[in-house]
């Protein structure tokens, strides 16, 4: 085990800022990314669906 | 003569070539590449943050590598993928082909950019500053660039099919740039270091440094395969809109 305790772990002995930095922007994008590509079948699906309805307007 | 049920079920190399029965495949394998995304990740932040010991010289800092190197391995490897599909589309026009290169793009820029930040974050305390214009920086730069030239290219024209023959060409022209990055760190004397791991030497790493990379490696490929493929369940349904299966797909949602 590397770490003795919480914050040692959060210190990442002096680099935190580098370290967590890098880690957040991963996980960061790599939630943003697919939240996104997601959203973009729904919507295509929900227009899809509106298009093929008889009577509305899309 | 070994194959007395060859005339059933005509599963042949095209079958998924077709965009509804690629729709339906890809969207039952999602969400088995999330959970495997999910484990590999957790298996490779916990090797490599609890089990890979502290570096002698860099630190912890060096723990940055995790997904740095895995980041820069996909940003080029889904370049080649994506130029690859844009000019199998355009070559035998392919339309499900096209549609997976622009689904390709957005997450292999994502991968690019990811690449460059935490190289950036990993330069300032070994190196002493967040950027240089180094040989492979730039060129990891430049390919940030084509991707989005390549996706700003696309959405640009609006006849579709024309629009994905431009963008395989500007995608296959770019690919030039790929081996340029790779060998980058021998052809000019870089700030940046020589590859970690190499097809022809021992790498030169702790086996379980080398165990949570490989790890976040695997996870980063089971990610790009679920975001991929839902973008490209998007963009089939946008392009298809008015066939057949279609509306059959969304009045049977509509009806339940």
């Amino acid at each position: 085990m590397n770490w003795h305790s919480t914050s040692e772990f959060f210190a990442m002995g002096g680099y935190g800022l580098y370290v967590w930095g890098s880690y957040a922007a991963a996980a960061g994008l790599m939630v943003l990314e697919p939240w996104l590509a997601q959203r973009r079948h729904r919507h295509a699906l929900h227009d899809a669906a509106s298009a093929h309805t008889p009577g509305s307007k899309a | 003569m070994n194959s007395p049920t060859a005339t059933a079920a005509p599963l042949r190399l095209f079958t998924f070539a077709a965009p509804p029965r690629f729709y339906a495949l890809v969207g039952a394998l999602v969400p088995w590449c999330w959970v495997a995304t999910v484990l590999l990740a957790a298996a490779g932040l916990y090797i490599g943050f609890f089990v890979a010991p502290t570096d002698a010289t860099q630190g912890d800092a060096y723990r940055i590598i995790f997904i740095h190197v895995p980041a820069a391995w996909m940003s080029m490897l889904l370049y080649v993928v994506m130029a690859a599909w844009a000019g199998i589309g355009w070559a035998f026009n392919a339309r499900l082909a096209s549609m997976l290169a622009r689904a390709i793009a957005p997450t292999g820029a994502m991968f690019t950019f990811l690449a460059l930040w935490t190289g950036s974050f990993w330069g300032k305390p070994t190196w002493g500053t967040w950027w240089v214009w180094d040989a492979r920086l730039t060129t990891e730069l430049l390919l940030l660039f084509l991707y989005f030239g390549y996706i700003a290219l696309v959405s640009a024209i609006d006849d579709v099919r024309r629009a994905d023959q431009a963008g395989a060409l500007l995608a296959l022209v770019g690919s030039v740039n790929v081996p340029v990055i790779y060998f980058s760190v021998k052809w000019w004397n870089t700030l940046h270091q020589g590859a970690t791991i190499s097809m022809t030497a021992a790498p030169k790493m702790a086996t379980t440094m080398l165990t949570a990379m490989l790890l976040l490696t695997l996870a980063f490929w089971a990610y790009a395969f679920a975001v991929i493929f839902t973008r490209t369940r998007a963009i089939v349904i946008e392009r298809e809109t008015h066939t057949a299966w279609v509306v059959e797909l969304t009045q049977g949602k509509s009806r339940s």
